[in-house]
């Protein structure tokens, strides 16, 4: 404090008592609402950390009074487990066809002059919030039916496919952008065709790109709740996020051993796959300068 | 052998980039496109590879007719500007490409790699990405990529442009040796005078999409065939001074000299001659340019002299030490054998 004084001999002497008494203040609101702040994002996430292990849990964090007996309650309801694996089945088809349709339209949007490109994608981009919104939700259950993709995994795969395209297309088509089109312009000249440069090129420099949008792709299906629950009736094909919803007794309060383990499950595929992917592909960009 | 015949490529809007365009390009020979930024001499070269499709006119290599093959198919192999090496292969991968395509056992190509990367002194650097190597280092591995698939011809677009000038000389001397080894039919675009006469067996000369000249770096910077080329060739401008024909004689800014072959009395003609073949004497003299120092640039061991002549500027290259102090008046001889004469731009002296 005092060097830190001395070296600021500019500063007029008589406030200086004050201004340091500012200064803790200042110092103290700061951590005081930094804490508020990380306090308010910290604390369900303890919850989901103790609650499970709580033989009687409620609505607020505690110290458990520790126990393995929600999860043995939890494998006793015949859809938890098998949810999961529709949740996985689910979001999986869905960020490949995601990728797979993304990867090729941005390619060809980012490489062939298209006229009215970008006002295109800026339409895709406004009207998928509609299709998979609340909104158009009585016409794809009506064209669901029709297409017999009612209570199927291809139904729900497909409505949330599409939603996710358009966001898909538009964040890839700028990965694809930034690739430099000498690239492929060297491996024409040596031979190689269409799809060969895109296996061998454009994949590969894009596949953080790539990456980025499967797993985003991911977290949103493992997310979405409103899909699932109105193209799905039986509940040995409903994903996670609707059977959570089912966790409920006959008078509608929520059972929270059960709530609280089955959302310690459910979240902990997608924490792994982050970290995953992370460690597997990093969610960086190496160009062809610097790597 | 490459041989174009009416080439023609126009671009949506109408913008001929390359404009019926007749050259011959022979075998082993190191020929290089010249020309200002924007003259076609890319396209021209991409067109060439096929990576742009001719509107008009034919493209033959080795005898073969290549105009509607892909690029793949017409054996040459193309060095870029940025050298497109791909970054998420190493050297070896980067090298062996080529060959991957071609279906060549993996084995066989990597040895292949591995002896063209000794060749060009990779091999301590085989295991390395692109992102990896120093400039210098990149460029001889896309060369080394070029060469391991063993084309009919080498296509180059601006190989030296992305070398820091120390490197562009070295790298000027390697290519031009590599080239005679080789002994392959090299194309090459620049727009950098100098490096197209130091490397290059012949230039063609290039403007808006035509050629302006073709030659021997010799003929192209002794006796350029319009003011074009007479203003493009040479690293110190040449003078192009306006004068005309009367009673026998040549009288341009302000100096009466002989008349030259080749024109007739009252024709007006442009007068040309390279800074370095006048010589800068004192005073008044009876056939010079006489003058006012106006700037002295040194050229390290020589100097650039600009005498202001009144309406025109007249450049002359003096020897170290001997350099007018500016505002000295002075006279600028020409050396009447290294003169030229263009009339309506093209040239006349015999």
């Amino acid at each position: 404090m005092t060097v830190g004084h001395e070296t600021r001999p500019a500063a007029p002497p008589a406030p200086a008592g004050t201004g340091r008494v500012r200064h803790s203040l200042g110092a103290i609101g700061r951590a005081t609402f930094l804490a508020m702040v990380a306090g308010f994002f910290a604390l369900p996430l303890l919850w989901l950390a103790t609650a499970p292990f709580d033989a009687h849990p409620t609505i607020t964090a505690s110290v458990p009074e520790f126990t393995l007996r929600n999860f043995r309650s939890l494998l006793d309801n015949p859809y938890a487990l098998g949810s999961l694996a529709n949740s996985v089945i689910q979001s999986a088809g869905s960020a490949v066809l995601v990728v797979g349709l993304a990867a090729l339209a941005a390619y060809a949007l980012s490489r062939v002059r298209v006229p009215g490109r970008d006002a295109l994608l800026y339409c895709l981009l406004l009207l998928s919030s509609v299709v998979t919104g609340t909104a158009a939700m009585v016409p794809i259950f009506e064209l669901a039916t029709r297409l017999n993709l009612i209570d199927t995994h291809l139904g729900v795969i497909l409505t949330l496919t599409g939603g996710l395209l358009p966001a898909a297309i538009f964040i890839l088509k700028d990965f694809m952008d930034a690739t430099p089109t000498s690239y492929e312009e060297s491996a024409r000249v040596f031979g190689a065709g269409p799809l060969q440069i895109l296996w061998h090129i454009v994949v590969p420099v894009v596949r953080p790109g790539l990456a980025t949008i499967g797993v985003w792709a991911v977290a949103s299906v493992w997310g979405s709740f409103l899909t699932p629950f109105i193209l799905l009736r039986d509940p040995e094909k409903s994903p996670g996020a609707v059977i959570l919803y089912t966790l409920y007794t006959e008078g509608g309060s929520p059972k929270l051993d059960l709530i609280s383990t089955f959302s310690l499950l459910y979240s902990l595929p997608v924490v792994l796959m982050y970290v995953f992917v992370s460690r597997k592909y990093g969610f960086r960009f190496h160009g062809g300068i610097k790597r | 052998m490459i041989s174009l015949h009416g080439l023609t490529k126009e671009y949506p809007g109408g913008v001929r980039a390359v404009d019926a365009l007749d050259l011959e390009i022979a075998d082993g020979e190191f020929f290089a496109l010249l020309g200002p930024s924007g003259c076609g001499k890319t396209t021209l070269l991409r067109t060439i590879a096929g990576l742009e499709t001719a509107t008009a006119g034919r493209v033959t290599i080795g005898g073969t007719e290549v105009t509607g093959l892909p690029p793949g198919r017409r054996d040459v192999a193309m060095v870029f500007q940025d050298y497109a090496l791909f970054p998420h292969m190493d050297v070896t991968t980067n090298i062996a490409y080529p060959l991957r395509i071609r279906k060549v056992p993996r084995a066989e190509r990597e040895a292949k790699a591995a002896e063209t990367a000794s060749r060009l002194s990779l091999s301590e650097l085989l295991a390395r990405r692109p992102g990896q190597l120093s400039g210098g280092q990149q460029q001889r591995v896309a060369l080394a990529r070029a060469i391991a698939c063993h084309p009919r011809a080498f296509l180059f677009d601006e190989p030296l442009s992305n070398l820091d000038a120390r490197m562009r000389l070295e790298a000027r001397t390697f290519l031009k040796r590599l080239q005679r080894e080789l002994a392959v039919t090299t194309v090459f675009v620049t727009h950098d005078q100098g490096e197209a006469l130091a490397m290059a067996d012949r230039i063609a000369v290039m403007s808006a999409g035509r050629i302006m000249q073709v030659g021997t770096p010799a003929e192209v910077f002794q006796r350029p065939a319009n003011t074009f080329v007479a203003s493009f060739i040479g690293s110190t401008p040449m003078n192009l001074l306006p004068g005309v024909v009367r009673d026998g004689a040549l009288h341009v800014a302000g100096a009466v000299l002989p008349r030259p072959d080749g024109v007739a009395d009252g024709e007006e003609v442009v007068y040309g001659l390279r800074p370095e073949y006048m010589d800068l004497a004192e005073g008044e003299h009876a056939d010079g340019f006489a003058g006012k120092v106006s700037v002295v640039e040194n050229l390290g061991t020589a100097y650039l002299v600009t005498l202001d002549c009144g309406e025109h500027l007249v450049q002359a290259v003096v020897p170290e030490d001997a350099e007018p102090a500016p505002g000295a008046a002075a006279c600028a001889v020409p050396r009447h054998r290294r003169a030229l004469v263009y009339r309506d731009g093209e040239l006349v002296t015999p």
